[in-house]
């Protein structure tokens, strides 16, 4: 599964650090950096971090695949 | 064309952001056609943001940004084949494998590619890089890896900024040439280029601003290039950080208001053609785009941002399928940010259309700040510093037309810390390495048919 953060609605509320904090981090302040290729073994983090953030900034869904139709 | 909008043929030219969520948002609002996705990279849509952050810092792998759907869109995915024509009366995309694609509706979402170094043997020394793809990030991810002496970067845009941050953050030490006045002026202005260029000589970036890089040198490979003071830069990687080139090129022949600017469309993404008459069936979205904003007295924008590829795709998509009565215009207030040197910026508003700036909140020294910017005695952008949640009040003010300055108390109750406006500072973009994130020009003939509501 994949992530993308809506930076542009992102305000740095940092709850996803705090409930997946492999996956999501902040740089600075309120930069916040994350890995978009979420290993199998942080779904569940990532799920309560996307339902818990503030703004519904993080989607998470599976990528497009080659060649599908 | 069939007369239900909700079926036929739809084609996609393009599969990054605007692509993919126009694809998502066509089946959203019920089409049932067949649907077709072209794109010339060879990979699924993937998210560009991380790969002059995340990517460089060697965080993340660059393959690893794939973007994640909303829904499965249906869609036929031409991956690795590069559109070179459009027939606007045969109603076909060319493609570069010498096929062609047939459509009732075609929506445009070509987007940018890096704007080369234009002398094409310098630019292929070995060691030179430009970074939009992400199969440009790996390459530069994997010479930053090898740990060189020092970096070149060319251009103190957002992304050449970004790069310098990530190298200095590797540890390589990094010397980056902008021929403005200083880094980001070209999208913020005077008063935040000082904050931005403070900012990199504090992390040990050698700024060098009012030069030009005549040369580069090297045998095969890369070694240094001359500046225009007289100056040498002895370097092994030099990244060409000199903004986007629109990808409008394949549409030389097709009758389009296409050029160097993007494809000029009405507020509804539907492209006008060479006669600027607007078309029914040819719509345009993302970062090719041109498109008249009634907060900015109808000029023509044309925005590199992430939120925009996303919201104009979703407008165009809804117009595609809708009747006359039942589209949307697309009047998203801008919004984009950049991570460079620890620090968070991001901007609403249009801060290049603007003859005056304030600081609202914060300050220069503290790094954290809230800058908003004004013309004619309205606010029109703003641009906080590790105060993102501000941005959203400002946003109401700049959709409210609101008097500028804007009063004391206006945000978080304190007197403002600059008590007077200075001038915005923003420059000729013609003389800059790095192009405006947002580039204003010229104006539409049709603004009477838009109410705007009086700031008072």
């Amino acid at each position: 599964m994949q992530i993308v953060v809506d930076l542009t609605r992102c305000q740095g509320y940092a709850q996803c650090v705090f409930l997946a904090p492999e996956v999501f981090e902040l740089h600075g302040e309120e930069a916040l950096l994350y890995n978009p290729a979420v290993p199998d073994d942080q779904l569940d983090r990532v799920r309560q971090a996307a339902t818990a953030c503030p703004v519904q900034a993080i989607l998470l869904g599976k990528e497009v695949s080659a060649g599908a139709r | 064309m069939p007369d239900d909008l909700r079926e036929g043929r739809i084609v996609i030219v393009g599969a990054s952001l605007a692509g993919l969520r126009a694809a998502e948002t066509l089946r959203e609002e019920g089409f049932t056609g067949s649907l077709t996705v072209i794109g010339d990279e060879p990979h699924p849509p993937y998210d560009r943001p991380p790969l002059s952050k995340q990517v460089l810092l060697g965080r993340m792998a660059a393959d690893s940004a794939a973007l994640p759907m909303r829904r499965d869109p249906d869609a036929e995915w031409r991956l690795g084949v590069r559109a070179t024509g459009l027939d606007p009366v045969g109603k076909q995309v060319l493609l570069a494998d010498g096929e062609s694609v047939t459509y009732d509706r075609l929506l445009i979402a070509t987007g940018t590619r890096a704007r080369p170094w234009p002398n094409a043997d310098e630019a292929a020394l070995d060691g030179v890089f430009t970074l939009r793809t992400r199969d440009d990030a790996g390459r530069l991810t994997k010479r930053l890896a090898a740990g060189p002496r020092r970096v070149l970067v060319i251009g103190g845009g957002f992304t050449g900024s970004e790069i310098a941050s990530a190298c200095r953050e590797r540890g390589i030490e990094v010397t980056l040439a902008e021929r403005g006045p200083g880094p980001l002026v070209g999208a913020l202005g005077g008063t935040l280029s000082m904050l931005a260029a403070g900012l990199q000589r504090a992390h040990g970036v050698d700024l060098r601003c009012g030069v030009t890089v005549t040369a580069l040198r090297g045998n095969g490979r890369f070694t240094g290039a001359d500046l225009s003071d007289g100056s040498r830069i002895d370097a092994d990687v030099c990244v060409v950080a000199m903004g986007a080139v629109r990808n409008t090129e394949w549409l030389a022949e097709a009758g389009l208001a296409a050029g160097p600017r993007g494809v000029a469309c009405d507020a509804g993404c539907r492209a006008f053609n060479m006669y600027g008459i607007v078309t029914d069936d040819v719509f345009v979205a993302g970062d090719a785009a041109r498109f008249p904003h009634p907060l900015f007295e109808y000029q023509m924008l044309s925005l590199e941002h992430w939120g925009n590829a996303v919201t104009q795709a979703e407008v165009a998509a809804h117009n595609m399928v809708s009747p006359e009565p039942a589209r949307r215009p697309h009047l998203a207030v801008p919004v984009f940010w950049s991570s460079q040197f620890g620090l968070n910026i991001k901007s609403v508003g249009v801060p290049t259309f603007s003859d005056q700036v304030v600081i609202a909140q914060g300050s220069l020294d503290e790094r954290r700040l809230v800058a908003v910017y004004g013309y004619r005695g309205r606010i029109t952008a703003a641009v906080t510093v590790d105060m993102a949640k501000w941005l959203e009040y400002y946003q109401g003010l700049i959709e409210t037309a609101a008097p500028f300055p804007p009063g004391p108390g206006a945000a978080d109750g304190r007197p403002l810390v600059a008590a007077f406006p200075v001038p915005s500072n923003v420059p000729d973009p013609k003389g800059l390495f790095h192009g405006p994130t947002v580039a204003l020009t010229g104006h539409l003939p049709d603004r009477r048919l838009t109410v705007v509501r009086p700031a008072d």
